[in-house]
């Protein structure tokens, strides 16, 4: 009951502060409400028993994500950009397009079997780092190394278009 | 004890917002942000998953998701920087360089 309590406070603060981001004109206010939002996931990934991904999403999305955001933003001068919020013309049929998308997921979710799971007994997981790190450097070893070889090219890919000039 | 489909529904109506806001706004950088909040509620649904299987997987792919994430933010915003420096635009309906 306590559970359903607190999934509803995060679900709420999350859905408006995503709105927010949308919505909002000011691209640093969209940056900090994208923030609550992420913050709000993260105590989602800890009501799901996985205080590990809780920590990541705190330390990468809102530590390094949000705050090259914030860099970007603060470095180049974006006041006169954010006048005009959102495209011009054919606004109707993408928000109906949106709905209609929105209906559907809900009414596949309504027939599937998952709408009433609960969680298995099966097998247990404890929710602990030494399982996923296990999993993660034995099993999943090779799109580990995969991944990391991602982040090296996309460090040099930013360094290089960081670039004054490519000569 | 929270259903699944609670968790489901909540990860829909946040992957329909960041569609919004790829989709309606015209700055570039909201629409990054709404990138990255699309990408962030496939990671609900993947850990909600993972614990009501009790398998360890969805977790895994979580992680990786967040890397591919943090790795498209920093190139999308070098590219960002560039597209600014040379001709500063800041609207997604200039940038068309590459239509043909």
């Amino acid at each position: 009951m306590a559970e359903m309590v607190f999934f509803f406070i995060f679900a709420v603060i999350a859905i408006v502060s995503a709105v927010g981001v949308v919505t909002l004109r000011n691209p640093v206010h969209s940056v900090l409400s994208l923030m609550v939002c992420f913050l709000q996931m993260a105590a989602l990934f800890v009501l799901l028993r996985s205080p590990f991904l809780a920590a990541v999403q705190i330390f990468v999305y809102v530590g390094a994500v949000l705050v090259l955001f914030l860099f970007v933003i603060m470095m180049l001068d974006i006041r006169q950009a954010s006048m005009k919020r959102f495209v011009s013309g054919g606004q109707s049929w993408i928000i109906a397009l949106l709905v209609i998308l929105l209906a559907e997921m809900i009414f596949i979710l309504s027939k599937s079997r998952f709408a009433d799971m609960t969680v298995s007994t099966a097998a247990r997981l404890d929710g602990s780092v030494k399982e996923m790190g296990i999993a993660l450097f034995t099993k999943y070893l090779l799109p580990f190394e995969i991944i990391s070889m991602i982040l090296l090219v996309a460090l040099l890919g930013a360094i290089v278009l960081g670039k004054k000039e490519l000569r | 004890m929270v259903p699944l489909s609670w968790y489901i529904i909540l990860s829909s109506v946040l992957f329909i917002i960041g569609t919004a806001g790829v989709l309606l706004r015209r700055n570039i950088l909201i629409v990054l942000m709404s990138v990255e909040l699309i990408l962030n509620s496939v990671n609900i649904n993947l850990v909600a998953f993972s614990y009501y299987h009790q398998d360890i997987r969805g977790q895994i792919f979580s992680v990786f998701v967040i890397a591919v994430a943090a790795a498209e933010v920093a190139v999308a915003l070098g590219i960002l920087i560039a597209l600014v420096r040379n001709r500063s635009a800041f609207n997604v309906d200039e940038i068309r360089t590459m239509k043909g």
